[in-house]
């Protein structure tokens, strides 16, 4: 029997929240869940006791921003962005997470946990969507399989962002290319979906935070 | 601060596929623990955005209206599909009817974001649905039980609805085909792997396919909900019942409240096992559309398709 405080303990299956109020949830739980995370759903903000880290899944950034403001989690998120909690946003959850938001509705929640700006659907509709290899700075054992889906993009980064994959917007060879994953500290954001390829090394990423947070 | 892009990229654009199963499913994974509404103008898309759906399915009429008018119902008109894209920055699907590849071609054309191949709309084949594997485009489609709902992933349907019974506001049928679909996919997991041939031909289904719902204990594409769904109940049933999101139709815009309604149904379809919260969404919420027994009707739409 594991104390609730040997669990608190770094190493030893950190608790991870997942924003449960729309999105693809389950993926993330899952991904969590290999990892050896204690993954649970956050759709309260009793949920969110005793969660060391927090991931904000894919899903529709309007919905639940509009979900977000409805069941009273907005305080309890703001309190643990202040806190400076390790954190991981995909696509949607990476809209939220940023600083400020463009193509997005005017009263949509920005969460501010990283210092970016980003462009919702920045590649177009659906037939734009796709799947490619992206190689990742500080992802080792080979590029990432990233599936993007109306996917945003980073329009401009703060100073203390790092930048650690990009592409370009358009298909042309030789396109300038846009950030699509960054962190700044504890909080890691990608705008495609590795939990759609069951690649957990960005999830691996986050735990490692979470480890060093409590170490 | 620093504005992007900032230098060419390395590597070329070039290794982008489009078009893919999983590019496909994943819009519908997305979609997820959300409200898909039927809409007919960028009017009514607007207060479905503005009550959180993930999503709007832009038809000619709602179902409610094809029952009452009668006539052959087809895909919407072009101009309309557009000024619905316009006015909102979520997803917009977009039906066709069964069989009807050159409908689909149509809204793959205007760049939908997902098909619905739909028995509410007048079926144009009746021996085949559209091969779905050739478009870029995702499709949705509807299905009454798992043999159903097999024969349309084979042939390429990325996501998966019960048809329900469309325009009634009666969750009745859409529980009958729930219910089918997760009992046999549970009965399915539980059989012995020699019976799985048995499973396939009762279910006039791939092999394939019945070996990956057998081992996996789920749909190889998500499973949705559909027809005559009218209350934030409603919602908080089905999803309890397995289904992973809900469209809507004529129960939010034909009730008299559709703002107050809609965004009712989006809370308990997110907190569908939080009974209190249901509750308190769905007080004075006004007169829901008013629906129809099935045993009267004349036209039953889920029996449209094969």
């Amino acid at each position: 029997m594991v104390s609730s405080r040997d669990a608190a303990r770094p190493g030893l299956s950190p608790k991870v929240g997942v924003l449960a109020l729309q999105g693809d949830v389950g993926e993330h739980l899952s991904v969590l869940a290999q990892l050896g995370a204690s993954a649970v759903p956050v759709r309260r903000p009793s949920d969110l006791e005793g969660v060391q880290g927090l991931v904000l899944p894919g899903g529709e950034s309007t919905a639940i921003s509009l979900l977000l403001a409805s069941s009273d989690l907005l305080p309890g998120l703001e309190k643990l962005v202040a806190d400076g909690m390790p954190m991981l946003g995909t696509c949607a959850g990476m809209i939220i997470l940023s600083r400020q938001i463009l193509d997005g509705r005017p009263d949509q929640v920005s969460l501010g946990a990283i210092d970016l700006v980003v462009r919702r659907n920045a590649f177009g509709r659906q037939l734009e969507s796709f799947e490619m290899e992206l190689p990742v700075v500080g992802i080792d054992g080979g590029p990432m399989h990233a599936v993007f889906i109306r996917a945003p993009i980073v329009e401009s980064t703060g100073p203390g962002v790092e930048v650690l994959a990009s592409v370009p917007l358009d298909r042309d060879a030789g396109a300038p290319a846009h950030p699509v994953v960054c962190r700044q500290g504890a909080v890691i954001v990608a705008a495609f979906h590795p939990e759609l390829s069951g690649d957990g090394r960005l999830h691996q990423m986050l735990l490692a935070e979470i480890e060093a947070e409590g170490g | 601060m620093v504005v992007h892009p900032v230098s060419s990229a390395k590597e070329t654009a070039s290794s982008r596929a489009t078009g893919t199963a999983r590019v496909k499913r994943g819009l519908a994974e997305m979609l997820r623990g959300g409200v898909i509404m039927d809409v007919v103008n960028a009017e009514q898309a607007k207060i479905a955005e503005d009550a959180g759906a993930v999503a709007v399915m832009a038809l000619e009429r709602v179902p409610a209206d094809i029952r009452r008018d009668g006539g052959v119902a087809r895909m919407s008109d072009p101009e309309l599909v557009e000024g619905i894209q316009n006015a909102v920055t979520i997803p917009v699907m977009a039906k066709a009817r069964i069989g009807h590849f050159a409908e689909a071609q149509v809204l793959e054309a205007l760049r939908v974001d997902y098909i619905d191949e739909s028995e509410v709309l007048t079926p144009a084949d009746e021996a085949y649905h559209i091969d779905k594997w050739g478009f870029q485009i995702p499709f949705v489609c509807g299905a009454t039980n798992l043999g159903e709902a097999l024969r349309r992933i084979s042939e390429g349907a990325a996501l998966i609805r019960s048809k329900g019974e469309a325009g009634t506001g009666n969750v009745v049928e859409a529980v009958r085909h729930l219910r089918s679909i997760t009992g046999d996919i549970r009965k399915l997991t539980t059989a012995d792997p020699a019976e799985r041939y048995g499973w396939a031909k009762m279910l006039q289904a791939p092999i394939d396919l019945v070996e990956e719902v057998a081992t996996e204990g789920r749909l190889p594409v998500p499973l949705f909900c559909a027809g005559g769904l009218a209350t934030p109940a409603d919602a908080a049933l089905v999803m309890q019942l397995g289904a992973e999101a809900v469209f809507v139709g004529s129960g939010i815009f034909k009730s008299s409240d559709p703002g107050r309604r809609a965004r009712a149904i989006v809370e308990a379809t997110a907190h569908f096992d939080d009974a209190a919260l249901v509750a308190k969404v769905s007080r004075g919420l006004g007169v829901a559309m008013a629906g129809s027994e099935i045993g009267t009707l004349e036209v039953k739409m889920a029996e449209r398709g094969w």
